[in-house]
């Protein structure tokens, strides 16, 4: 989110959140843990009759039932909102369901494996010390508006072959489709062609002299049959990488930072032995999941004994299930070298996050570089923490100050 | 020196998290598709017990199974 003031339609305040619980109320955006504990005590499964009738698992039991369960819950809406139009933009696989999922998957996966990141990992180190260069001198920044946010959309502009400098236009289309989206048609659809009428700008460019990147990969890939994907397909997918690639990220990070500038002993433990790094990178993906997804209800079923009902849609938190005590000790608590650590921050099941292997490169190699020029570094009181609203969670200003007396 | 751990990846199970892969890189590899599966016929050397145990319950899909000859 680019800007703090939200310009949505207001719902009315939630004083029910095991009734009428809403993602988007303000409470739940500011901090969302009290009321998952809430809602988990009252039941693994809760309903509200906002967005056109809503559940909600509240464990991860219940979670991961709804996930492994593509026969009554479709992926095909993958984002809660007031409004369910007709379906047309697809953005395969995030919105397919078998049989179409796994051959429109398995054309993405082997560019994100952890090998294919490998290579991509110096440029990322080299992004992340080109923007501490620009604020270290001040002592001081607001290290969501500096850092987080520019890391992922370099980076997989990078991988996609656009440029870097479009930046700014990235994240204005995802503001628009996974915040405002929720509560305006009009918003959605009008970065939904914004988007489209970019990329199939450089499909184009591509078909004339292809080049080495990720659109050209996806625009010669073939199906088991060996038929191109299709322009539409094509399309859709590269609008599924720019959305998914870079706020979720960018949120990451910035909830890992937020966390290490307010708790110095997990900060001072990482700078000693950086050899906590993949333990602590999976602890704070746990602790603070940034992703929500979406099912809709296809036929009539129950999940942990509660019945559920085709008509509705289901809000899928992988940030609550992470916080469930039935499956994780200290659940609240963010445990830095956590040994057993079953997170669902990527998903579970077929729709596991296809970028997870790029998100896991970027965090780490963020808070690494981070914590090698600025060791030291805590909020700065005279500034204010702000977090993005509905379906990805991380802070959207972040102002931190450098040194130990901070 | 050859243990007594086995371990074997159930391939309608994984999905792909790689969390195996990233914990114990001498036991597990991935596939093009970034898919794990156990080197070799699955014996883990004493030495890597811990880390098969430690790769087994990080797993989300509880897809590794480690059996004890």
């Amino acid at each position: 989110m680019s800007d703090s003031a939200s310009i949505m339609p207001e719902h009315p305040p939630v004083t029910d959140w095991v009734n009428d619980f809403d993602h988007t109320d303000p409470t739940w955006t500011e901090n969302p843990f009290p009321i998952w504990e809430k809602l988990r005590a009252a039941s693994p499964v809760v309903h509200t009759e906002r967005f056109l009738g809503c559940y909600m698992p509240t464990t991860y039991q219940a979670v991961k039932e709804i996930a492994y369960d593509t026969d009554h819950f479709s992926s095909r809406r993958v984002i809660v909102r007031d409004m369910r139009p007709e379906i047309t933009a697809r953005a395969p696989p995030i919105t397919s369901d078998p049989p179409e999922h796994k051959p429109a998957k398995q054309v993405l996966l082997p560019p994100f494996t952890p090998d294919a990141m490998k290579k991509l990992e110096p440029r990322v180190r080299a992004i992340c010390n080109e923007l501490i260069d620009e604020f270290i001198a001040d002592g001081k920044c607001d290290a969501a508006a500096r850092y987080t946010k520019h890391i992922p959309v370099r980076a997989i502009a990078h991988m996609l072959g656009i440029p870097e400098k479009d930046g700014d236009l990235f994240i204005k289309w995802i503001h628009e489709i996974l915040e405002l989206g929720i509560k305006d048609e009009n918003a959605l659809m009008g970065a939904v062609r914004e988007m489209t009428g970019y990329f199939a700008a450089h499909l184009e460019q591509r078909k004339q002299r292809p080049t080495d990147d990720l659109i050209t990969a996806l625009m010669q890939a073939k199906d088991k049959d060996g038929n191109l994907l299709g322009d539409e397909h094509v399309l859709g997918s590269l609008r599924l990488l720019l959305i998914a690639g870079i706020d979720t990220t960018w949120s990451a990070i910035g909830s890992s930072l937020w966390h290490l500038a307010k708790t110095p002993a997990d900060r001072e433990r990482l700078v000693k032995e950086p050899e906590l790094m993949p333990l602590a990178i999976e602890e704070l993906l746990r602790a603070y999941s940034p992703v929500t997804m979406a099912r809709e209800v296809m036929k009539e079923t129950t999940i942990s004994g509660c019945p559920i009902k085709p008509g509705n849609m289901v809000l899928l938190s992988f940030p609550a299930a992470n916080r469930d005590p039935a499956m994780f000790p200290d659940a609240d608590k963010v445990v830095i070298d956590r040994k057993e650590n079953r997170h669902a921050a990527f998903g579970l099941g077929i729709h596991r996050c296809v970028g997870s292997n790029l998100a896991r490169m970027e965090m780490t190699v963020a808070i690494e570089e981070w914590l090698k020029r600025i060791p030291d570094f805590g909020l700065d009181p005279a500034g204010k923490v702000t977090w993005s609203e509905g379906t990805v969670r991380g802070p959207r200003q972040l102002p931190v100050l450098f040194g130990k007396a901070s | 020196m050859a243990g007594k751990l086995k371990i074997r990846v159930d391939q309608d199970k994984c999905q792909g998290h790689a969390r195996c892969k990233s914990l114990a890189p001498e036991l597990f590899d991935l596939d093009e598709f970034g898919n794990a599966h156990e080197v070799g016929d699955g014996s883990v050397p004493v030495e890597l017990e811990d880390k098969a145990w430690l790769a087994q319950s990080n797993c989300p899909e509880i897809a590794i199974e480690v059996t004890e000859e």
